[in-house]
């Protein structure tokens, strides 16, 4: 019987375990909305940040964030794609692969500060691109790359082979193929994991210290010529994000509400990841649904 | 031998390249020859541009990093030893001194102690959702997991430092801030990582092995403890080691509330710091070219370094899987 | 065999299939007379498959098969290296053991291979398209959801698709692996139906299972054996007085 009462210990464990972990989302999750949400005004969503002040918004950065997530998914998505379809369709069975597929692993196991770091030194400074946007998109790139490698081989592998060989057999090239037969196959799953990786992307701050930068210009939000410096869509500006804004007041803030507005602002942040989950499973849902035409 | 060709057809869809309809001729096999092939070619010289741009981005960072952090060494007349073993950081003084070791510590027993932490729980829900409850573990636990893996590390400091330091404030002698508050807040991090792999391995198990032990008479915990466990373990550590990893490499999670005193603690609940930490904070404090700023890069090389001692660990862990 | 050799669409010459190190079809020299159907039979594994998907070098997408021996098509020997392959698989159609549609829609997935190759009149395509699909008798059964996805069609309607997709790129040779084994016994009929109709107009090697089916649907029939090809006859021959032992215990069900 002592057998069967050790089993009845763990399995008690084990399920207080998993109530334990749900536990600590939902406490997590409750806790960020229960002290932000208090805060969350158009107004403080809007308005420009205040650096002694009270009453101060997260407008800006808002707008970073969004902006900057545009550019590196726009640098990223074809990157990854080609890099994904070399992975899946081209690479041959040979060291070079193995070598390459070492690279991916290592890059993606990089620490984002590392990222950040080497966009420091390289994209900052040599490029001599500054703080800005840009550097910021690129050294996200970096950071996001090799997991959009990933979605992309494991998307493309996931579809049956017949696929191919029926694209080959009609007289396809093999590019024609991958690109006109398997890809379309393979979206619902390669949108699915861009979206997630949107959302790692928009919550990133190591990465964007030292490139994107820690402030942001007065901002004219009635000047949309890129070219002029205050211009909101200028990609060559600083350019401080929700997320490092979160984590700059929380370290240095000095407006007496600064608590509050990194608890607003941490609810927005996670609210925003929160869409991008659910948003992600919708869409692919919904893709697959809608090109598979299956009920 | 007949060629084909030569039959005569009328119907608009018949083999042989016959004329087609509607005034649709047959295009010349030579110019789409060249149409193929030339397609063929640039895509794949776009794929090989990606990947060589991923060969060129790594070695960059490496030839980059590596440069700038063994500088101090090389010219500026610190010593390896100094670094890895000196206990005093005093970058700014008359005599400045490198001693990393206080980071060092930090770094590795915040992780490791995350890892301590988070590694039963990650393992413990993983057999929830493989070996107990797989439709409940489908429906709840796993989003759950996927949504812990989803939230920004900065709002994972923010947390720690407005609910952990404080509830380990009032519990606890000291400032609340420290070791044990870092790997807290990297444990709930690392979990995913851990839950995740430690699934993909239980999954993978041969159905037969589990029902073996079941038709012995085995109760499901002996059958878990004796066999799912020890035939995994490869593939479990695999897991803890990736987690270990990313807790290494997090930067501003830990940062927030570890206090960032640069010394070894005398404990868990003392003011420390960490590798990462020292770089975020100073980073931007120093100018180009310095020794402090040097210095601080032969820090990021220790990361990047580190990363690539994790990387060799997994596979090793990994192709002992493989062979189990 | 004399009427054969004249009229021969296609032949092979000690052809050779390996896998790495093995040996999965046996210089094998084949005619394929025009507009004939040709069934490749034999037990699981005797190299019936391979030595179809040779046929439009198919296999040069498994990694480590390797072709020696000739294809002889059209005065062009496919297995030369300096062969454009993509050119080559227009001339051959192909249709595969499980329906493989495009996640395309009906029209799409016929129009999609005229269009590649250089077709791009719509009226062209329309025409292209409805023959096709009157070839395979499919017309009257989808003319309405053209634009419908081809994966909301049952099993055996998506395999009908898929012999339109190939037809519409006017091949003159079709290869058929088991296209009906997965399919219902009425959906069976409709295929073997069109297979009659089918090589009034085509050359048709398909690989089969069900010896009944061969015996159905073919004019001649090979016997493959461990990458042997063991006896080629007259379907009538082969299966009512084969010349081989081997060939009779497979046909009468003594093994494979």
């Amino acid at each position: 019987m002592k057998a069967k009462t050790v089993d009845r210990i763990m399995t008690g464990v084990i399920v207080g375990v998993a109530v334990l972990i749900i536990a600590v989302l939902a406490g997590l999750l409750g806790y960020l909305l229960v002290r932000g949400l208090r805060h969350i005004s158009l107004d403080f969503l809007l308005s420009p940040p205040q650096t002694i002040k009270a009453g101060g918004g997260i407008g800006p950065q808002l707008f970073n964030s969004l902006f900057l997530l545009v550019l590196t998914m726009i640098i990223t998505i074809p990157l990854g794609l080609g890099a994904g379809i070399y992975m899946s369709e081209y690479a041959k069975p040979n060291r070079l692969t193995a070598f390459i597929r070492l690279i991916v692993e290592v890059l993606s196991s990089f620490p984002s500060i590392v990222v950040g770091l080497f966009g420091l030194l390289v994209i900052v400074n040599m490029f001599g691109l500054g703080f800005s946007l840009f550097s910021g998109a690129l050294a996200l790139t970096v950071f996001n790359l090799p997991l959009m490698v990933r979605i992309t081989e494991q998307s493309l592998r996931s579809v049956p082979r017949e696929q191919k060989e029926a694209g080959l057999a009609l007289g396809l090239s093999r590019w024609r193929t991958i690109t006109s037969v398997l890809l379309p196959v393979a979206i619902p799953s390669i949108v699915t994991g861009t979206i997630l990786a949107a959302g790692r992307v928009f919550g990133e701050a190591a990465a964007l210290l030292f490139t994107a930068g820690m402030s942001s210009p007065r901002l004219d939000f009635s000047d949309w010529n890129p070219l002029h410096h205050t211009s909101p869509l200028n990609p060559f500006r600083p350019a401080e994000t929700l997320a490092v804004h979160i984590w700059k007041i929380n370290s240095e803030g000095l407006a007496p509400d600064a608590a509050q507005i990194a608890a607003g602002a941490s609810a927005v942040l996670v609210i925003t990841v929160l869409i991008f989950n659910l948003g992600a499973r919708w869409l692919g849902r919904v893709l697959y649904r809608k090109l598979t035409a299956s009920k | 031998m007949n060629l084909p060709e030569t039959r005569p057809s009328a119907d608009p869809a018949t083999p042989r390249n016959a004329p087609a309809t509607a005034g649709a001729p047959a295009p010349k096999p030579a110019g789409k020859a060249a149409k193929h092939r030339l397609e063929e070619w640039r895509g794949q010289a776009f794929v090989y541009l990606c990947v060589l741009l991923l060969v060129v981005i790594i070695f960059s960072i490496v030839v980059f990093i590596a440069s700038r952090g063994l500088t101090p060494f090389v010219s500026q007349g610190v010593s390896v030893k100094e670094m890895l073993f000196g206990l005093e950081w005093a970058p700014e003084a008359d005599h400045p001194m490198f001693g990393a070791l206080p980071f060092l510590f930090g770094s590795f027993s915040t992780s490791l102690l995350a890892a301590i932490i988070a590694a039963p729980l990650g393992i413990c829900a993983a057999l929830f959702m493989t070996e107990m409850m797989p439709k409940l573990g489908k429906t709840i636990l796993q989003p759950a997991i996927e949504l812990l893996a989803g939230i920004p590390s900065v709002v994972y400091g923010f947390v720690g430092l407005s609910v952990i330091v404080p509830f380990l404030r009032h519990t606890f002698p000291g400032q609340g801030v420290g070791i044990m508050a870092g790997a807290i807040v990297l444990s709930v991090m690392i979990l995913p990582t851990i839950t995740t792999i430690a699934t993909d391995a239980l999954r993978s198990l041969p159905a037969g092995l589990k029902e073996g032990s079941y038709a012995l008479g085995a109760t499901r915990w002996q059958t878990i403890a004796r066999i799912i466990l020890p035939t995994t373990l490869p593939a479990l550590l695999t897991g803890v080691v990736l987690g270990i990893a990313r807790a290494f490499g997090e930067a501003l999670a830990v940062q927030m509330v570890i206090g960032n005193a640069p010394h070894i603690p005398h404990s868990l609940f003392e003011s420390a710091t960490t590798l990462t930490s020292i770089i975020t904070l100073s980073m931007g404090n120093t100018t180009t070219g310095s020794l402090h700023n040097n210095a601080l890069w032969s820090l990021a090389l220790i990361l990047l370094l580190m990363t690539f001692l994790f990387v060799f660990i997994v596979r090793m862990l990994e192709r002992r899987s493989k062979h189990a | 065999m004399s009427t054969v050799a004249t009229r021969a669409a296609f032949y092979t010459k000690d052809l050779s299939v390996y896998y790495g190190e093995k040996q999965a079809v046996k210089k094998i020299g084949m005619e394929f007379p025009d507009r004939e159907v040709v069934a490749l039979i034999g037990p699981s594994g005797c190299g019936k498959s391979t030595f179809l998907r040779s046929l439009n070098r198919m296999n040069d997408l498994i990694p480590g098969a390797r072709i020696e021996g000739e294809v002889w098509i059209n005065d062009q020997n496919i297995c030369d290296p300096r062969t454009d392959v993509v050119q080559l698989r227009q001339q051959i159609g192909m249709v595969w053991q499980r329906p493989n549609p495009f996640h395309k829609s009906i029209y799409e997935n016929i129009a999609f291979g005229a269009r590649y190759h250089g077709i791009k009149d719509k009226k062209a395509l329309d025409a292209i398209v409805e023959q096709a699909l009157r070839k395979t008798a499919l017309w009257d059964e989808v003319k309405d959801r053209l634009n419908q996805s081809a994966l909301a069609l049952s099993g055996g309607q998506q395999q009908r698709l898929c012999i339109a997709r190939s037809v519409a790129v006017r091949p003159s040779i079709l290869l058929m692996d088991e296209p009906a084994s997965a399919l219902d016994p009425v959906s069976t009929a409709k295929i073997e139906e069109l297979i009659a109709e089918l090589k009034k107009e085509y050359t048709i090697v398909i690989v089969t299972h069900n010896m009944h089916q061969a015996a159905r649907v073919s004019d001649r029939t090979a016997f493959f054996f461990l990458g042997d090809l063991v006896e080629y006859d007259d379907t009538r021959t082969i299966f009512t007085n084969p010349s081989r032992k081997s060939t009779d215990d497979y046909i009468s069900g003594r093994f494979g």
